[in-house]
């Protein structure tokens, strides 16, 4: 009945869930028991750029194919992933707080470069409402998906590596290697990136099977 | 030989005897060892088993629904 990759994602998250706040972690300064946050907060953020990479791979499909299934797919994502940027940015924010005594600092270039990210995607959204014409907005929305993928790419990815950041995995350090020592962890954080990707898929899916409904009963 | 067995069968008995008194009256208290952490785990199992079992719920309606189309 239910897909086994549906499955294998609650099963990963629920094994993530209890042996994540049951197994053993690093005893380090600032952070004490809130590095368990590795497990939850950083997965959700992998998931959001799986979504995005997904979708920007259904914008390149449309332009080469020009099937509407790609666009309703490639909208679908995007809309997946910014859903789970929002967890993301609370979840960050509450460990912020805790951790380097502030809800959000504008120095910080990984932190202002998600909220670019955001933007640029709320931005995508705006772009698709204000063209009534479907293959019009297939189109250009598909190139700006592009765009806004690469963008997000060099705000998230690349800019905040190229200066100093509070956050882990920058300013020359590369991502994780501190956790990556521990691998108690790593038994963790592994399940938990596959696990909480396999489960934006599932939603995905569900959303995607809406809209494709949705398409055809509007053609009907 | 009556003597002997007899006193056997009183030697298996003196681990119970002596555990009847060492031992402090049972109570429940894995939930409460670790600082109560088994609790919170108990309550994000709940909440993640809610939201899974709603996926599924959704996943089975829209089946129905694709079928009809």
């Amino acid at each position: 009945m239910i897909k086994w990759w549906k499955i294998l994602a609650a099963l990963l998250i629920f094994y993530t869930l209890v042996w994540g706040m049951l197994g053993s972690v690093p005893r380090l300064n600032i952070l004490h028991e809130t590095i368990r946050n590795v497990y939850y907060h950083v997965p959700i953020w992998f998931a959001m750029l799986f979504l995005m990479g997904y979708s920007v791979v259904h914008a390149v499909k449309y332009l080469s194919g020009n099937n509407f299934t790609s666009d309703i797919i490639s909208d679908q994502a995007a809309q997946t992933g910014l859903f789970f940027a929002v967890p993301g940015l609370l979840t960050g924010s509450m460990w912020a707080k805790f951790t380097w005594g502030t809800w959000w600092t504008f120095q910080d270039p990984k932190l202002n470069g998600v909220a670019i990210a955001v933007l640029i995607y709320l931005a995508y959204f705006i772009l698709r409402s204000s063209i009534d014409d479907e293959l019009k907005r297939a189109r250009i929305s598909a190139v700006y998906n592009i765009f806004a993928f690469v963008m997000m790419f060099v705000f998230i990815m690349i800019l905040p590596r190229l200066t100093d950041s509070l956050h882990p995995g920058n300013g020359g350090n590369p991502a994780f290697g501190k956790y990556d020592l521990d691998s108690n962890m790593r038994l963790v954080f592994y399940p938990a990136v596959i696990g909480w990707v396999l489960l934006s898929l599932w939603i995905l899916d569900i959303k995607k099977r809406m809209a494709l409904l949705a398409h055809i009963q509007n053609e009907n | 030989m009556k003597i002997k067995l007899s006193l056997i069968l009183f030697s298996l008995l003196i681990p119970f005897l002596s555990n009847a008194q060492e031992l402090e009256p049972e109570m429940a208290d894995v939930f409460r060892n670790d600082g109560k952490i088994y609790v919170v785990i108990s309550v994000i199992s709940i909440i993640f088993l809610c939201l899974i079992g709603y996926l599924v719920y959704l996943d089975i309606k829209l089946r129905k629904l694709e079928k009809r189309n």
